[in-house]
């Protein structure tokens, strides 16, 4: 059994959250929250945390160096590094619009890489 | 001389949101005044997502959050001019500019908003001992220059401050590819959000060394470390716990300034707490006819929020040149007893709208109320689980309990922990 901390961010409260794992590795107990947004945060943070990915990725032949992009969800919390590298080597031609498609399905997660400016 | 009801100073949200609610309201010759080469503001290099979860509903990044306004403004018949300056205010309302294609501008405006924004407090603002070498930069200039243009400032970097563009920043440098080795923060909390911490530091095992400060740089032609040392409670550095840390760069965010120079040549009083003009319900300045709104009134967590005053002062600026606008006898705002600031700071009596009192405490506090008084009497009171500076806070006050107030009468604020 194991014991961890957290604290949530699903609203600006921050409560301090408890969360009981098994050995396998699944949720006994959450305590600590005060409402079911926190208990819902718990449980995926200690299961399979994601988050949503921004950077930038290069622009060829435009006057912009780079366009910022963003994952159109989240991508699990362990790939964000392998992303970046993925993200890293790509390009795009200028112009680019916001919603571009600029890398699908990133690493197989499912997940498109989609622009969030315009870049000309 | 070009006439126009309305002129805008800023391109940023807190100045496109006042241009289109001007244009709603039916105000037909707006013009908005840009500096930079595109409208937007700072939003178009905060490439995060976490803007518009108030106002949109959704989380967009900066760039997505200026681009739905620069889309709307678009469809408008508003005046955009970028890569323009303005200079001056004058009594009458004329504003000065310059730039490239029209030279020098003359505006004559019935109604001016000041949307200007803020700055980032530079290194020359705190006393730091060490020669001037490359590497100490802001956080937001940081921020630019990986974001905008593309290249990284550093490998190794230290963060002094935990604002949120400090915490962002320890992120960013971390997912391409730097070693953050630790975020200072001279006061015992952060003055991020939580989420930030979380999401920016803890997902990473970046330190966050709280009542700890950067007191010396080292390195000439570039940063090749700086010295850390632990504060008292009076902010004073503790000389046996300095330590040396070695890094190429060091980034600051340790608070924004309002960018009120324009404010001040036009002699508006500024608020001595937020640093930004006082204002009342609709913004207005002790300026007939001149309104302020966004970071340069007050230093906003939220650009939703931003957009939200913003199209308050939209508003006060249109019923302005319409005649529409009450304004009178006024009652005072105070906020005290850890209460630091309140925005606005006068109310019309006869306002016609239910007002928000804008505040932030000056300490963290947990199951606390908020109290609201005027003339020994409370007006309301409301409990909070949790208050802390990082976060701004307002109270709702009906526009009957104002217009039922006496004369010179004050709103105070308090906390009650």
């Amino acid at each position: 059994m194991e014991k961890r901390e957290l604290v949530c961010v699903a609203c600006p409260l921050g409560c301090g959250i408890t969360v009981t794992l098994g050995d396998g590795g699944e949720v006994l107990e959450v305590t600590g929250n005060t409402c079911k947004r926190g208990d819902a945060y718990a449980r995926s943070e200690c299961t399979a945390p994601t988050r949503s990915l921004t950077t930038t990725v290069r622009v060829e032949g435009g006057k912009a160096y780079v366009v910022p992009v963003k994952s159109a969800g989240p991508v699990p919390k362990g790939m964000m590094f392998d992303c970046m590298k993925v993200i890293n080597q790509a390009s795009v031609k200028a112009p680019v619009k916001i919603g571009d498609v600029v890398i699908k399905n990133v690493l197989g997660t499912g997940v498109d890489i989609v622009a969030t400016n315009n870049a000309e | 001389m070009t006439n126009f009801d309305l002129a805008v100073v800023g391109g940023g949200p807190a100045g496109m949101a006042a241009a289109l609610k001007a244009s709603e309201e039916g105000i037909e010759k707006i013009v908005v005044l840009e500096r930079a080469e595109t409208l937007g503001g700072i939003l178009e290099q905060c490439i995060h997502t976490g803007f518009g979860l108030h106002y949109f509903g959704e989380e967009l990044s900066g760039p997505e959050y200026a681009g739905r306004f620069i889309k709307l403004l678009e469809d408008t018949n508003i005046v955009v001019k970028t890569d323009t300056m303005v200079l001056d205010i004058a009594d009458d309302n004329t504003v000065t500019a310059v730039n490239k294609t029209d030279g020098l501008l003359k505006i004559s405006a019935k109604a001016v908003v000041l949307a200007m924004g803020c700055r980032e407090r530079p290194r020359g603002a705190l006393s730091i001992a060490g020669s001037r070498g490359a590497g100490i930069m802001t956080a937001g200039t940081a921020q630019k220059y990986v974001n905008i243009d593309g290249y990284m400032p550093g490998h190794e970097v230290v963060i002094l401050g935990s604002g949120d563009i400090g915490l962002i920043m320890a992120r960013r440098m971390t997912l391409e590819g730097a070693k953050v080795k630790m975020v200072c923060e001279l006061m015992p909390y952060s003055g991020g959000l939580t989420r930030n911490i979380v999401q920016c530091l803890e997902d990473f095992d970046i330190p966050l060394k709280l009542s700890t400060t950067v007191v010396a740089t080292h390195g000439k032609e570039r940063l090749e470390g700086v010295t850390i040392a632990k504060v008292d409670e009076k902010l004073q550095p503790i000389p046996e716990t300095a330590e040396y840390v070695p890094c190429d760069t060091l980034m600051l965010s340790v608070g924004l300034i309002p960018e009120n120079e324009l404010s001040k040549n036009a002699g508006l009083t500024l608020d001595r707490i937020t640093n930004g003009p006082k204002v009342d319900e609709y913004r207005e300045t002790e300026h007939k006819g001149v309104f302020a709104c966004g970071n340069v009134l007050q230093v906003h967590d939220l650009v939703d929020y931003v957009t939200e005053e913003s199209q308050i002062a939209g508003l006060g600026a249109a019923k302005f040149i319409k005649g529409e606008k009450i304004s009178g006898d006024c009652i005072g705002t105070n906020g005290i007893n850890g209460v630091r600031y309140i925005v606005p700071q006068r109310i019309n009596r006869e306002t016609d709208t239910d007002v928000k009192l804008y505040f932030r405490v000056g300490a963290v506090y947990t199951n606390a109320s908020i109290v609201v008084e005027a003339n020994g009497e409370t007006i309301l009171s409301k409990k909070k689980k949790k208050l802390c500076p990082g976060e701004m806070e307002y109270v709702l006050i009906k526009k009957d309990v104002i217009a039922n107030l006496p004369k010179d009468s004050v709103i105070t604020v308090r906390v009650e922990a």
